[in-house]
């Protein structure tokens, strides 16, 4: 994984002198593998249990309070006609279609104009990551009060520009600006993030290939489609795979900006399950929903993993 | 048009398109403290105090929760991904290729769809409704992160220190705490930074894994600002409730920007 341990390879292996070498070695192995302990203990604990205990609640009427009892496979079975499931599926892979796309391509560009060391740079970079620290669910606050009538100043700049006529309810008015809203949040919040990730990426590109293209006598397009995309292509994809990922999981931006409005239009599949458990106090059928939603998941990785070998190999 | 030229005219684009993005990814920030203290007369303190003394507002306790949840969360973290990255990075041990990948998993299993297991995992465990419980939810789905970024801080260590001090007599537990530690300085300051960030703003787990409002964390409590407004929202006290909550996390971002970039750079680089 990283150059440090393919230049010295043997020299973790090799044990103190003052004992002999497999007694050291064992011993060594023993005293690794104690510090190991506390994470493996966590990973076992908080990982690996709740894996398998979705599962098994998924197989399970498992209510709120009292007793569970095996009862599959009912909490799967009434999944395909769950109305607003379905629709919370497909606006969820919707948003994350558009998130993805839009991201990306500010992410993009942002990492771009910041690439190269010169006077201002360092500012530039900082304002654009800096909503990075303010948390998500705290900035989807934030965006409440600053997309509002009551005392935002969006709708107040719009009408000044002659955009918009009068009152306009930007996050509950329509589905449309509803989502637009929930879309502007999170780019505003992610896209420094996104950058510095892709900027690690730009960095990690040796400057003697981009030398040897200008020789070529390669154009600028032409040295980032055929230079700087393709050596870019680990990156991209550890950057698609947090987006899509993270996307498919929105919950924080509808739950406070939107509350999954009007008419349940922005409800996603995360606000679902939680509506299950804990407002109809079903944790069975919030369960079977997930196991689904990690199928899903998994199959998607999986998917893209593929894609990503085939193309680098 | 001269080379000289175009060059020139790339600088100017260069720096009004920055300028301009800078300004918008600065905008709602500088409005949201502006909001926070503007009333009706001018500007004063007035959203703060109805934030922190009406009657569904934050409370002292809220903030203390955040406090503890937010300690705990950065003090386990850092001290479990420093022993294993250490393991991982330094040691050989039957399993430890296993336990890492599971180790990294974790990110490819988003925690939303494993919460309700957890909810239930917790009751069992006799920690429902309570800090500790959600600050060890938080430290797991933090271990990621931090054990790899911790793994790749140990490996860039020189080898030769380490033996050096073994040479010298040190013991394995003080060679960790004296001559490793202050190498991996710049990895601790992200891994922490990135743990505080983290826990302090949380919003999904603590509403799922807190129950009744004295346990709330200032998040929850904030958030319950607008959840319990039926009809108009006091969207200006929601905006100070913002502020108070973004400072902390600004003012630590800005103390440790350094180290905080060079981490995660190099971290993300060796990759």
């Amino acid at each position: 994984m990283s150059t440090t341990t393919t230049s010295r390879p043997t020299v973790r292996d090799t044990p103190p002198r003052q004992t002999t070498p497999r007694t050291g070695r064992r011993l060594r192995a023993l005293v690794g593998a104690a510090y190991a302990a506390p994470t493996a203990v966590m990973v076992g604990l908080f990982f690996l249990v709740p894996l398998a205990l979705v599962v098994w609640m998924s197989l399970n009427r498992w209510p709120l309070l009292g007793k569970p009892k095996f009862n599959a496979p009912a909490n799967y079975s009434g999944i395909p006609e769950d109305e607003l499931l379905r629709s919370a599926a497909w606006f969820t892979v919707k948003y994350t279609v558009i998130i993805t796309v839009l991201l990306f391509v500010v992410a993009f560009g942002l990492a771009l104009l910041v690439q190269h060391r010169r006077p201002g740079v360092g500012f530039f970079r900082t304002a654009f990551f800096l909503p990075m620290a303010v948390g998500f669910a705290s900035a989807s606050l934030l965006f409440l009060g600053f997309l509002s009538d009551e005392i935002g100043p969006v709708t107040d700049l719009l009408s000044w520009l002659g955009l918009v006529d009068g009152y306009v309810s930007w996050t509950s008015g329509s589905p449309d600006s509803a989502l637009a809203s929930a879309v502007l949040l999170v780019l505003w919040r992610f896209a420094g993030f996104t950058m510095l990730i892709l900027l690690t990426g730009l960095h990690a590109i040796p400057p003697d290939v981009y030398e040897a293209a200008r020789v070529d006598g390669a154009n600028r397009w032409q040295t980032f489609g055929r230079i700087t995309l393709p050596l870019m292509r680990p990156t991209i994809a550890l950057v698609l795979t947090l987006m899509t990922t993270g996307s498919l999981l929105a919950f924080d931006q509808f739950w406070i900006l939107t509350r999954g409005g009007p008419d349940n239009s922005t409800t996603s599949l995360v606000m679902v399950i939680y509506r299950e458990a804990f407002v109809r106090l079903d944790l069975g059928s919030a369960a079977g929903i997930s196991v689904v939603l990690l199928a899903a998941l998994l199959v998607f990785n999986a998917i893209q993993f593929r894609v990503l070998r085939r193309r680098s190999s | 048009m001269t080379g000289v030229g175009v060059k020139q005219n790339a600088r100017w684009g260069y720096y009004v398109t920055g300028t301009a993005l800078a300004i918008l990814f600065l905008f709602p920030l500088v409005w949201s403290a502006f909001a926070s203290v503007r009333t009706d007369t001018g500007f004063g303190l007035e959203n703060y105090d109805r934030l922190f003394n009406s009657a569904n507002g934050v409370e002292f306790r809220h903030v203390l929760n955040s406090v503890i949840v937010s300690a705990l969360t950065v003090g386990g973290t850092l001290f479990i991904a420093t022993l294993g990255g250490y393991a991982f990075g330094r040691f050989k041990f039957p399993g430890r290729d296993v336990l890492f990948l599971l180790t990294l998993a974790i990110l490819m299993v988003p925690y939303a769809t494993i919460l309700i297991a957890l909810y239930v995992l917790l009751g069992r465990l006799g920690l429902e409704d309570s800090l500790i419980g959600l600050s060890l939810v938080l430290i797991t789905f933090q271990l990621p992160f931090s054990v790899f970024m911790m793994r790749n801080s140990f490996e860039a260590v020189p080898v030769e220190l380490e033996e050096s001090a073994k040479v010298d007599g040190c013991t394995s537990v003080g060679t960790l705490v004296r001559i490793m530690l202050p190498a991996v300085r710049p990895g601790l300051v992200t891994v922490g930074l990135f743990a505080f960030l983290t826990s302090w703003s949380e919003f999904f787990a603590p509403l799922i894994l807190l129950n009744s409002t004295d346990k709330f964390t200032t998040t929850l409590a904030v958030v319950n600002l607008r959840t319990a407004s039926h009809g108009s929202i006091d969207y200006a006290a929601l905006e100070a409730g913002v502020v108070f909550m973004a400072v902390p996390c600004l003012v630590l971002f800005a103390a440790m920007q350094r180290s905080y970039v060079r981490g995660f750079t190099s971290g993300a680089v060796k990759g």
